[in-house]
């Protein structure tokens, strides 16, 4: 068994970046009552302008609020504890301070969603832990490479997902929860597992929940223990007897000779996820952002589902309460979020906003099985038509359904009806009639003047009573002027002459 | 890729270049333009290659392209015109999947005409081009252009890495 466990130190605030148009901007998570609202978490551009969790909402507003001046002399902000120091070299322009509540609910959220994430890796994923998530890998060590390689594919995935994140892969899911504590990157296994667990403190050994009514930790400490090595050492009758059974279950599930029981997490087989705004937009430009950052989450999700949409829904929250509703069908199963990306673009390019758009929601209710197409995998024909496929896809995600048309014979005597309508049944015997140009003009057009000659015919063709469209003409190729051959007719017994294609 | 008219005898890699454009000049429809192209259609198609017609001068008609020889459910026609019948050529162009891309572009100035070689030369495809005579004058990234004269009769105006024929060539009979 080879468990991996990842933590995530700053899952609160990163949940919440993930929302913001940019996140480089000062930005904290604020938490308390209304009167006496403190800075819970902050990131990078905020921390450089001082921000420190703890202070409260108005002074670290100020912080950032206030112009910073490039003179060393701005005393007055140097009261700030622990402000940055490089900050006269900057410039003097101020940013606000964005902030948000803290959400324990939308921790729990992302939670869940890496969970599903990582179910991508593993069918046993649990949310056991808080701030983490411990999964097991040994059979994907199988399929997806040693674990080099699957450590590096969670980190770049996680990176693109912008969550920062330790790791580390031990035997069993206390072990690696414990250890993350300490490193970033360790794989232990079975033979370096108690030496790796003895060298640990104390207090980072997870010790803490094994007994809510006695401080086990620091019993053990006041009788004169540092690391888990020296309990390991004790023998296991007189460690029992001294700190109880619960210990002695902690440092059997460390050591894997107790199984843990762990719920699995789950994932729901639908996807609805919502993106709320600030401003109103008016313009679809203005959705870009948000959308490529929900189908990265639909792309994820689906990873995870081992699944793809056939079809999704964007829906609009308007100004005023209304909804409104863009389907956006694909012609095949897609997971990948830069294909979707650019279909769901050409897609959006053909739409009209009905008003300012408050919230956009991403809705995939169905999910299709996914067959991955290793394209280095396929030769020759296969792979044309998948190249094909996707051709067809993008040209008629831009240009929309009716404009990739294709070319079917009907068994049918009017041009319009057989070539434009699409009328009558398919014609199946391929014996030759009398002889069709391969253009037809879309409407007869009056070309009284133009005709020099008349080359061939007449044919009749009279059809069309049973259906109200009858029509009674003679056709001919004719020269035309400037010495082209087109296809034109009369009515029997009447003037005028109309153009009705070109023989190319 | 053998052309199947006189023009193979005369054009030095012996047809139509392949993975380039081939330009062709004419007054419009009805110059024989398809008595030129079927023959290579028709064997694309046979083949099991898609063929796609951007923005042609009418509705293409089944029975007298199956006529020719093309395999029908191979062939399609996109009915967009203006920078959309652009981005289509170029899309269909780079994919590499089409056997050949016959576009109708009187709006391509010279800069998109280069840039559609680009598009065919990395996608390894044919692509047929058909402009107005008003272009005849233009310079043109084309290693190969013709112009169609009346029916069925065209004059090579520039085929790279060989001598201009200057005599107009007969092609195609009939229809």
């Amino acid at each position: 068994m080879r468990w991996v466990c990842l933590l995530f130190p700053r899952l609160a605030l990163e949940g919440a970046l993930r929302r913001r148009p940019d996140p480089e901007a000062p930005f904290a998570l604020i938490d308390g009552p209304v009167q006496r609202q403190c800075i819970r978490a902050a990131n990078r551009a905020a921390r450089e302008r001082g921000v420190r969790p703890g202070q409260a909402l108005g002074f670290a507003e100020a912080l950032c609020n206030a112009p910073l001046f490039k003179a060393p002399d701005a005393a007055p902000l140097s009261k700030a504890p622990n402000s940055a120091p490089d900050r006269g070299s900057r410039s003097g322009s101020s940013q606000r301070l964005e902030t948000a509540p803290f959400d324990a609910e939308s921790v729990e959220r992302w939670r869940r969603r890496l969970a599903t994430w990582a179910y991508g890796f593993s069918a046993q994923v649990s949310l056991h832990y808080p701030h983490a998530l411990v999964f097991e890998v040994a059979s994907s060590l199988d399929l997806l490479g040693p674990w080099p390689r699957l450590e590096a594919r969670l980190r770049g995935e996680l990176g693109e997902l912008g969550f920062s994140h330790r790791l580390v892969i031990a035997p069993n899911p206390a072990a690696a929860r414990v250890l993350v504590n300490v490193h970033d990157g360790l794989a232990v296994d079975e033979n370096g597992l108690e030496s790796a667990l003895a060298t640990l403190r104390l207090d980072r050994a997870g010790l803490a929940s094994i007994d809510s009514d006695r401080d086990i930790l620091q019993t053990l400490n006041r009788s004169g223990f540092q690391r888990l090595g020296e309990l390991f050492a004790l023998p296991r009758s007189a460690l029992a007897r001294r700190f109880g059974g619960g210990l002695m279950r902690h440092l059997g599930e460390l050591r894997g000779e107790w199984p843990l029981a762990l719920d699995y997490h789950r994932p729901t087989p639908r996807f609805s996820r919502t993106f709320e705004f600030d401003q109103p937009v008016h313009a679809i430009a203005g959705l870009a952002f948000p959308l490529k950052r929900l189908l990265q989450e639909l792309s994820v999700f689906l990873v995870g589902q081992d699944a793809g949409v056939e079809r999704f829904r964007l829906q609009f929250g308007l100004e005023g309460g209304s909804v409104q509703h863009v389907g956006i069908g694909l012609l095949a199963v897609q997971r990948d979020p830069d294909t979707l990306l650019e279909l769901a673009r050409a897609h959006l390019e053909r739409v009209r906003l009905e008003g300012p758009v408050l919230s956009l929601t991403l809705f995939a209710p169905r999910l299709s099985d996914y067959a991955p197409t290793r394209r280095e995998l396929l030769e020759g024909p296969a792979r044309q038509a998948q190249a094909w496929a996707a051709l067809h896809q993008r040209l008629v995600a831009r240009l929309g359904e009716s404009a990739l048309r294709p070319l079917v014979e009907h068994r049918e005597h009017r041009p319009e009806m057989a070539v434009l309508n699409g009328a009558g049944p398919r014609a199946r015997d391929a014996s030759a009639g009398p002889s069709r140009p391969g253009w037809l003009v879309p409407a007869p057009q009056r070309c009284d003047g133009d005709v020099v000659q008349l080359l061939a015919g007449p044919e009749r063709i009279e059809s069309g009573w049973w259906d109200g469209g009858d029509i009674r003409r003679d056709y001919y190729l004719a020269q035309w002027v400037d010495g082209r051959h087109a296809w034109v007719w009369c009515e029997p017994g009447r003037q005028g002459w109309y153009l009705h294609g070109w023989f190319g | 890729m053998p052309a199947a008219t006189p023009l193979d005898a005369l054009l030095p890699g012996g047809g139509w270049p392949p993975a380039a454009i081939s330009e062709l000049l004419s007054s419009g429809a009805g110059n024989g333009e398809l008595a030129l192209l079927w023959p290579v259609l028709s064997r694309l198609t046979r083949q099991g290659r898609p063929i796609v017609l951007v923005s042609p001068p009418g509705a293409p008609y089944p029975a007298a392209w199956r006529r020719a020889g093309v395999v029908l459910e191979q062939c399609h026609w996109l009915d967009v015109q203006g920078r959309e019948a652009l981005w289509a050529t170029e899309q269909c162009l780079r994919a590499g999947c089409c056997g050949a891309v016959v576009a109708w572009l009187a709006q391509a100035d010279g800069r998109l005409m280069r840039r559609l070689q680009v598009a065919a030369a990395s996608g390894d495809t044919l692509a047929f081009v058909h402009r107005p005579l008003a272009k005849v004058a233009e310079a043109s990234p084309a290693p190969l252009r013709l112009r169609l004269h009346r029916h069925a009769e065209l004059e090579v105006l520039k085929c790279r890495g060989g001598l201009a024929p200057s005599r107009r060539i007969a092609f195609g009979g009939g229809a």
